[in-house]
């Protein structure tokens, strides 16, 4: 964690209220900070909203965002993950020509399946870590991928 | 009780003790506007430009330490406040701006003059609200008046659709306000406190680093306490000025990009800063891979974000400057104060190879004896204020302050235009003093139509006009690193300012002997009159000293010895 540039992803709970994302997204374009990714969804049965924030930086400039973010009115908690479980999603269209069993057994080594067949093109779904959505999408490139789409990283600190 | 939403405005400004409003009506305001014609709970004063009316409020909130209060209409009336927003963000300057939008209906219809306010002030404000039921102002006014006020201050935008300010609801401002995710921590942590104070204890060379955050937190007294108490020399910066008197002995000066080299080659030779309420702004460290090198950092700060953002503090201490300095003061009998003595006989040795000073014209006004003439004829009689640039820097080094609030000006933006409506909020907030504003020949024009208000309102701001027919500051850096190519800054071609200032009912005076100033000064002062004193000076004279914008604090830009030149 003392590597300089390195992925950090922090948890940012906030008040339900209108406007907050932006007030968050502003405060990184506004300091020059940098979001790779972003997920936000209500935390059930409460008036809080929690956002995962997939980041670049320094130990430093995450100091920084974590007391940036904190001044901010409606943000109740700001954290860094350490040690975490981290998960995202990719939606992947193919062909209905392409190798649909190969393509099977390779989603399912990546919490994945065929989640939609169509006429003429299938959708699979996978979950995984990013670094493992990223190998997926890789090794999926021989089967000509149509289209594309993958979540932000949600978080839990173990 | 049952009332509209604009009545709601006007008794919780009432209610919060509000005595004073500037602003500047329209169409989506008119509700609220209606209201204040009936009322006699506070004063109104109309200003000639909305930037103006943020400007008055900023000034009468640092004169008076209460919450400034500013109105203006939707669309462009918000838009020239914006300005306001942004300085009074970067000084921490507790302010509530209200200002009207187009109906919920037409809110993103493009509207007749609607424009989305609470998109353009999120990054200059500390916090914004747009109140789409009534139901919501009194909640909502209560929070912006404690938001704006607590913590570390700072200009809070409430915008309010018309039809909301005419919406009937039942009004109760007696609210707990319940701010669970908002509590700022101002007592500061003790064992810190006592780990800094055994760090002060030990250290050969410590110096005080004066913020403006002092200023904020009323706690100038108390630091002027802890440093007699210590005996340990002071540094202030720009937003700090007055913390100490002129005379306290153990002031060095302002320190900074035109910091005295005193000041300068304390904070590079000290072994441990103590910093109350300073950033460590860019014009204060110079480079800083080079500030302060061997010094070790105790941070008192109310605001976690600003400490270790720039240098790294060994000691941070979150909290309330006035807390922790009382705090500090409680443990100050183990330090012994005679222990500095060759530290402080170190920096008035500095202080005597290069003092604060400027070299006399037989022929010409020299811009910083007009300021250090109004210290001897008004000094503590009169608050003074400044637009921005080379008159500005004079201020801050030849005026001699002997209290806190004494100085106002823009410091985190620097806005050109900010002294004359400043000064009459200073005015209205604290008449017993004269209220003073050194400006520019550039700086004046830009909101020169307050003229027109302060005539009208009573508000008697001398304005006193460094004319050298240049912007001087720009002029200067394209002197020193532009081999003098002065593009765009010449301003030879300029309105007489003594007809300006009698077109709007004040009274002008063209200078150009010392004893004309003298003459003009005293005139102004016993007429009580909106002023404009036109004072031709020295048209190349330089701030100095200067720290080029980069460079590091020991290595200034000195005046030349007299017999160099």
């Amino acid at each position: 964690m003392t590597t300089d540039n390195a992925r950090r992803v922090i948890s940012v709970i906030v008040v339900n209220e209108a406007s907050v994302l932006s007030r968050i997204t502003d405060l990184f374009s506004g300091r020059g900070y940098n979001i790779t990714s972003l997920t936000v969804a209500p935390i059930p049965d409460t008036k809080y909203s929690r956002l995962t924030i997939a980041t670049l930086g320094s130990v430093k400039i995450m100091e920084q965002i974590t007391k940036q973010l904190h001044k901010l009115i409606p943000v109740l908690r700001v954290y860094e993950h350490e040690d975490m479980v981290e998960k995202e999603m990719a939606l992947v269209k193919f062909d209905i020509t392409e190798n649909l069993s190969d393509i099977n057994t390779i989603c399912e080594a990546y919490n994945g399946k065929i989640v939609n067949a169509g006429e003429s093109t299938v959708i699979v779904m996978v979950a995984d870590e990013p670094k493992r959505i990223d190998n997926f999408l890789n090794s999926m490139k021989r089967y000509n991928p149509k289209e594309i789409v993958r979540s932000g990283a949600v978080a839990l600190e173990r | 009780m049952q009332i509209s939403g604009a009545q709601m405005v006007i008794e919780a400004l009432i209610a919060e003790g509000v005595d004073t409003v500037f602003g500047y009506p329209g169409g989506a305001i008119m509700n609220v506007y209606d209201e204040i014609y009936k009322q006699d709970g506070f004063q109104h004063i109309l200003t000639r430009h909305e930037q103006a009316a943020v400007h008055a409020a900023e000034g009468y909130s640092k004169a008076s330490g209460k919450v400034g209060v500013a109105m203006i209409t939707s669309g462009p009336g918000f838009t020239n406040a914006v300005t306001g927003l942004a300085d009074a963000y970067m000084d921490s300057i507790p302010l509530v701006v209200i200002s009207g939008q187009v109906p919920m209906s037409l809110i993103g219809t493009d509207a007749f003059q609607e424009i989305d306010a609470v998109g353009i002030s999120r990054s200059c404000t500390k916090h914004n609200y747009l109140v789409t039921d009534a139901k919501d102002l009194p909640r909502v006014l209560k929070e912006a008046f404690y938001i704006a006020a607590s913590g570390r201050p700072g200009p809070v935008h409430v915008d309010i659709p018309k039809d909301v300010t005419a919406q009937i609801e039942e009004f109760n401002y007696d609210i707990e306000l319940d701010l669970e995710t908002y509590k700022p921590n101002v007592k500061g942590n003790p064992r810190q406190i006592k780990k800094a104070m055994e760090a002060i204890a030990e250290a050969k060379r410590p110096l005080f680093y004066l913020g403006g955050g002092i200023i904020n937190s009323n706690a100038a007294y108390e630091v002027r306490d802890l440093i007699h108490k210590t005996q340990i020399p002071a540094v202030e910066t720009f937003m700090a000025r007055g913390t100490l008197s002129h005379d306290d002995k153990y002031l060095i000066g302002m320190l900074g990009m035109h910091g005295s080299y005193a000041s300068n080659m304390a904070m590079s030779e000290t072994d441990l800063i103590i910093a109350l309420g300073a950033r460590f702004d860019d014009r204060v460290t110079g480079k800083l891979s080079e500030f302060a090198k061997n010094a070790g950092v105790i941070h008192v700060d109310i605001d976690p974000a600003s400490i270790s953002k720039l240098v790294n503090a060994d000691y941070p201490i979150v909290g309330d400057v006035k807390n922790v300095v009382n705090e500090m003061l409680a443990q100050a009998d183990s330090i012994d104060g005679s222990r500095y003595e060759s530290w402080r006989e170190t920096i008035e040795n500095f202080n005597a190879l290069h003092p604060l000073t400027f070299h006399e014209d037989s022929e010409r006004i020299k811009p910083q004896w007009v300021i250090q003439r109004v210290g001897e004829i008004l000094g503590d009689d009169a608050n003074i204020s400044t637009d921005v640039g080379q008159h500005q820097m004079w201020s801050a080094q030849f005026y001699p302050f002997t209290r806190p609030r004494q100085f106002i000006s823009s410091g985190g933006l620097g806005t050109m235009g900010f002294g004359f409506p400043a000064a009459m909020g200073v005015k209205s907030a604290s008449p017993e003093k004269v209220s003073v504003n050194f400006t520019g020949d550039g700086s004046i024009l830009m909101n020169v139509q307050e003229l027109m208000t302060a005539v009208e309102k009573k508000l008697p701001v001398i304005n006193i006009i460094l004319n050298n027919n240049f912007l001087g500051m720009v002029r200067q850096w394209q002197t020193l690193f532009y081999d003098k190519r002065h593009s765009e800054t010449d301003l030879s071609m300029q309105p007489d300012f003594v007809k300006l200032a009698e077109a709007f009912g004040g009274v002008g005076y063209r200078v150009t002997t010392k004893e004309e100033f003298d003459a003009a000064l005293k005139d102004a002062v016993e007429k009580n009159v909106v002023a404009f004193i036109d004072v031709v000076v020295e048209r190349f004279e330089n701030v100095l000293p200067m720290v080029p914008a980069g460079g590091s604090l020991f290595n200034m830009m000195l005046l030349e010895k007299k017999e160099d030149k």
